[in-house]
């Protein structure tokens, strides 16, 4: 009696585990499925698409729709492909990174360790900036640039993206820096070390974890931003997300569906990269940007 | 005279960062607060004009659609993100196998481009080649399903994308929440006999509290700025169908050249971001300083 009462429970338990995984592997498809259309319909013909099923593996395996969309696919007025706007991106984010990230150290460094009267204010006050609605800024920031003479330049993102990401970059190294042990600095400047070689010292090789959050972060972030490079840009400094968005709603010709998925890809690519190579430390900034103070 | 430059030292060393933000932040928002008031059209203009850019906002109709709008998407978003995110964290939770596999899948869809998103489900959803025309392939030839090219409907595309874009991104959230439980209380209930989603639902869910308002305050505020999404999905259309404030700011001001108007719609943008911002900012400020 007893024991197929037991048996008649591990029999519910084994169905209650199949069921868990078939609920965890629906979501897995779920996930996964807006990639795949991308990805199959890429190496498809434009026919195939227009004509056949979206989810089907293509007939004919081609390579053109990532030829043209990296290098010939109309994009505004040029036929130039997604290319240059590629390299835009590159020149924009590199530079944007590295300052943000660097003086987002220093500035943690400072409201931790070198604590001075109105340093909660100051604080609260770079933090409270991660959160505005960049709608506010874009008139100002347009006249701003434009006296500056970096309307329309890749110089002018860097600043606008380094701008905006100093909240950010703070808040994640001042939280780092706040569970570092204080007596480890006190007992470095009592042995006569200053401010600086404290830093360069003491703290910066203890950091490695929170600099490449910071950094995926920051690259994440701007790489994929648009309503910065939608305002701000030239021809010359169009972001990827920019001109890609023009590839795929650009009015006029035939919708080649194919192009736009391998484009949408490549300007995918780069982020996606960063976090298959380093997940773990994506997610721990998205948790960092979360889970304030 | 050293030991003064040495004590002033880390002051300078924020101040560039300070006056950046002072500037560009704060001193933009003065800015734009200040347009709010003004005649401005085409270009920033001086001329005080009061809180008519205000009035004649909140009388705009197309302002009203933008509104309602940010309000569909917001709660179904925030609701949808937030139930779905603590089911597949509490289901990834029962010791699965392979969840090193799993989890990286659910979370992928946050390091992409809203651009991207868009442009993947935009041509998913277009009945013309995507899940309607995959279905009538597959044989059921009744299946309708046009909601991204109708005006009544359209909003709701943008809330399936963007709930897959930020669904996993939660469920990360919740999931490190679960971890955080102290196994002992799970294990004394389930002593006193209690059935396990009884513990979830009675101890565990409640202890959820910190992550459910840290969600809250990420998926609003993600939802009040949403913008590129919204482009590339469905370009505020069909018609103004999918409009939000963010579009609305934008083609008011670049657009339309009503700058008054769009610096309007921006400074309520901004109320409405630090209504919720502010009081969660300064409670965690406080507590921080308490422990």
């Amino acid at each position: 009696m007893s024991q197929s009462r037991s048996t008649q429970s591990s029999n519910r338990r084994v169905w209650l585990r199949a069921l868990l995984y078939a609920v965890l592997l629906v979501f897995v498809v779920y996930y996964l499925l807006p990639l795949y259309v991308m990805l199959v319909n890429s190496f498809k013909p434009l026919d195939e698409i227009r004509g056949g099923n979206m989810l089907a593996l293509p007939d004919l395996w081609t390579l053109e729709p990532w030829k043209a969309a990296w290098s010939s696919a109309q994009i505004g007025v040029q036929p130039t492909g997604l290319k240059p706007y590629f390299f835009n991106s590159i020149m924009m984010v590199v530079p944007a990174v590295a300052l943000s990230t660097l003086l987002g150290a220093v500035n943690g460094y400072v409201l931790t360790k070198w604590q001075f009267p109105g340093h909660g204010l100051i604080f609260a006050m770079i933090l409270l900036a991660c959160f505005i609605p960049f709608q506010i800024v874009l008139i100002p920031m347009a006249r701003v640039l434009g006296i500056l003479g970096l309307a329309g330049s890749t110089p002018g993102l860097v600043l606008v993206h380094l701008v905006y990401g100093l909240g950010f970059t703070t808040l994640f190294f001042r939280n780092y820096y706040a569970a570092f042990p204080t007596e480890l600095v006190r007992a470095a400047q009592m042995d006569g070390a200053n401010f600086f070689q404290v830093f360069w010292r003491i703290l910066l090789p203890s950091s490695g974890p929170i600099i490449v959050v910071t950094v995926i972060w920051q690259f994440t972030n701007i790489w994929n931003d648009f309503l910065f490079g939608a305002s701000f840009a030239d021809f010359d400094s169009i972001p990827m997300t920019v001109a890609l968005n023009n590839l795929v709603n650009s009015s006029t010709g035939v919708k080649e569906y194919n192009v736009h998925f391998a484009g949408a890809i490549l300007a995918a690519l780069p982020t996606l990269v960063v976090y298959v190579v380093s997940g773990r430390y994506f997610v721990r900034g998205l948790m960092a940007g979360a889970v304030k103070g | 005279m050293k030991s003064q430059l040495q004590a002033w030292l880390p002051r300078i060393v924020l101040a560039p960062s300070f006056l950046l933000i002072l500037l560009f932040v704060y001193g933009f928002i003065a800015y734009t607060g200040y347009l709010s008031l003004s005649d401005s059209r085409m270009l920033p203009s001086y001329g005080w004009v009061g809180f008519a850019n205000y009035d004649r906002l909140f009388g705009l109709r197309h302002w009203k659609t933008a509104l309602n709008n940010l309000w569909i998407f917001g709660l179904l978003y925030i609701g949808i993100c937030t139930a779905l995110g603590l089911f597949l964290a509490i289901l990834l939770d029962q010791k699965i196998r392979g969840e090193g596999f799993i989890r990286p899948i659910y979370l992928y869809p946050m390091a992409l481009s809203f651009i991207v998103t868009g442009t993947a489900w935009k041509w998913f959803l277009d009945p013309g080649i995507g899940l309607e025309s995959i279905m009538h392939n597959w044989g059921w030839s009744s299946f309708d399903f046009d909601w991204i090219k109708n005006r009544n409907y359209a909003i709701y595309t943008v809330v399936i994308a963007a709930v897959w874009q930020s669904s996993g991104f939660v469920m990360a959230m919740f999931l490190a929440g679960l971890r955080g439980v102290d196994s002992e209380i799970i294990k004394a209930a389930q002593i006193d006999g209690a059935q396990s989603w009884r513990i979830y639902w009675r101890v565990i869910i409640p202890m959820m509290r910190p992550v459910f308002l840290s969600s809250f305050v990420v998926l609003a505020h993600l939802a009040i700025k949403a913008y590129d999404l919204v482009i590339a999905l469905t370009g505020g259309g069909p018609g103004r169908a999918t409009e939000l404030p963010s579009t609305f700011m934008y083609s008011y001001t670049f657009t339309r050249n009503q700058m008054g108007v769009g610096a309007s719609a921006a400074i309520i943008m901004l109320i409405m971001i630090f209504s919720i911002i502010v009081p969660y900012i300064y409670s965690e400020l406080r507590s921080e300083k308490r422990s």
